[in-house]
């Protein structure tokens, strides 16, 4: 059916007036939107901005695919839900939400996590991709089925005081394809060098500020109002107040639709982004419940917190601070004839710590906590703050 | 002196400053300056072989290093050097 056939009921066009009386916009405008369909991947502090505005906004279908329930660490970027949604899937407690705000619209819910096998079915019956998940192996699966289902893909992520923005994978009205993801990044960062928002953080405004501006892309996607951001890269800087927007190009060299592309089917993400490699070798690990075991029976330890702190501050099991930054230069700090055990939030960051350390001093006695101080709350203290 | 700015990710590695004046003809000199002043950047910006990663994309002004002359792209008195890295943020 074609977005021309699309008619609206008397409520609809009230609701939508606004949008109806801009000129560039128009009856028209509002026919694409709800004609379209959206997928909108992670419901999370982007997707929070996006669904609501999406739904507003009336467009006719939107998909949202998380895995996840809500925590009342969402809470403070995710708008989207409330305090008595804690424990409830995301995806349905955002359904709630989107159709109280627009009753007019279609919600289709995929409870599960996206993968190399399902993308690419899920996927293929939208219009429009707007990513805005957490982790490098989904950003590049969601890209790569992008690509290869010929969706565009409206990008944005954030971290700490920082958010990007840009529209991948667009064929304008011309027919000329813009760049995608891979063109920008042809390969991730290996993983423990960017740190996930869950360990660096986020200012919680940020998210609705990016998301809001992938949301706009999204509705210049569908609609044809405007110049989308494809072929460019936009950043924000929130504590400088600086916003850049960057010039990208298709890469010959794209492994994907370059000159010779070698990828022709969705891959392994976790894998190609380093997260199933084998280590190096294997550290010594314990578990919350073997520390604590170790604490009751008074067996000689040291403890080490590698977080920051202000983390420390939070949160802490009277361990020694030294921030991993710092390390290696306080390898005098550390005990080097009873065992030390390493802890971080959820071990990410003590692991690299030994690692550091067994290479540079080649100490033996060092031991990561499994899981960190989140795994020592849950299993151990769960009267300590979770944070 | 060129201006380079520092993402957040990276600023860590910089005494926590986002601006930085580098004296530098051209990116490899910037790149090198950077790297020489903040040695703990170096393993962010460059591989094993030197080269600047792929996951970290340097523009002088609005462009990609890698649609001018990469490495050897020229740098100005006035030029802006932003660099990007990945970033992955969005739900967690």
């Amino acid at each position: 059916m074609s977005y021309k056939d699309i008619k609206f009921s008397i409520q609809e066009l009230a609701r939508y007036d606004r949008h109806i009386i801009i000129p560039d916009f128009g009856i028209e405008g509002q026919q694409k939107l709800k004609a379209a369909k959206v997928m909108v991947v992670g419901s999370g502090g982007l997707g929070s901005p996006a669904l609501l505005y999406l739904a507003a906004a009336g467009v006719g279908t939107i998909g949202i695919i998380d895995f996840d329930v809500v925590d009342d660490s969402n809470l403070q970027r995710q708008v989207l839900f409330g305090v008595d949604e804690i424990g409830q899937p995301k995806v349905e407690a955002a359904k709630r939400r989107i159709t109280a705000l627009n009753p007019h619209i279609n919600v289709r819910l995929y409870n599960e996590k996206l993968t190399s096998q399902n993308a690419l079915e899920i996927l293929k019956d939208y219009d429009v991709i707007a990513d805005g998940t957490d982790n490098f192996p989904t950003r590049y699966l969601v890209n790569d089925a992008s690509v290869l289902l010929g969706i565009p893909n409206v990008y944005a992520s954030i971290f700490q005081f920082e958010g990007q923005v840009s529209v991948f994978n667009y064929r304008d009205a011309d027919g000329r394809l813009g760049p995608n993801y891979r063109d920008l990044y042809p390969t991730p960062p290996p993983p423990g060098l960017v740190p996930s928002c869950a360990e660096g953080g986020v200012l919680g405004v940020l998210p609705g500020i990016i998301g809001s501006l992938q949301t706009l892309e999204v509705i210049k996607v569908i609609t044809g109002v405007g110049d989308t951001l494809s072929g460019r890269f936009f950043t924000f800087d929130a504590l400088s107040f600086q916003t850049r927007i960057f010039n990208i190009r298709r890469n010959p060299e794209n492994p994907i639709n370059g000159d010779n592309p070698t990828i022709n089917s969705l891959i392994d993400y976790e894998e190609f982004c380093g997260l199933r490699k084998p280590p190096d070798r294997l550290l010594k690990e314990i578990s919350a419940k073997e520390l604590y075991d170790w604490q009751v029976k008074g067996e000689p330890f040291q403890l080490i917190d590698v977080r920051e702190p202000h983390e420390y501050e939070i949160v802490n099991l009277g361990a020694d601070l030294i921030p991993l930054a710092s390390i290696r230069e306080n390898i005098d700090k550390i005990d080097k004839d009873i065992k030390v055990v390493f802890h971080c939030k959820m071990g990410g960051r003590s692991a690299k710590a030994i690692r550091e350390l067994e290479d540079q001093f080649g100490l033996e006695n060092l031991y990561n906590l499994r899981g960190g101080i989140l795994a020592y709350i849950d299993e151990v203290k769960p009267e300590l703050t979770r944070y | 002196m060129a201006t380079v700015i520092i993402p957040t990710p990276l600023r860590k590695f910089t005494g926590n400053t986002s601006k930085l004046e580098i004296k530098a003809t051209n990116i490899k000199q910037t790149v090198d300056e950077l790297t020489m002043n903040f040695p703990d950047l170096r393993k962010h910006l460059l591989d094993e072989q030197g080269k600047i990663r792929n996951f970290i994309n340097i523009f002088v002004g609005n462009d990609d290093i890698r649609d001018l002359q990469k490495e050897n792209t020229l740098v100005r008195e006035d030029s802006i050097i932003s660099i990007i890295p990945a970033i992955a943020g969005g739900t967690a």
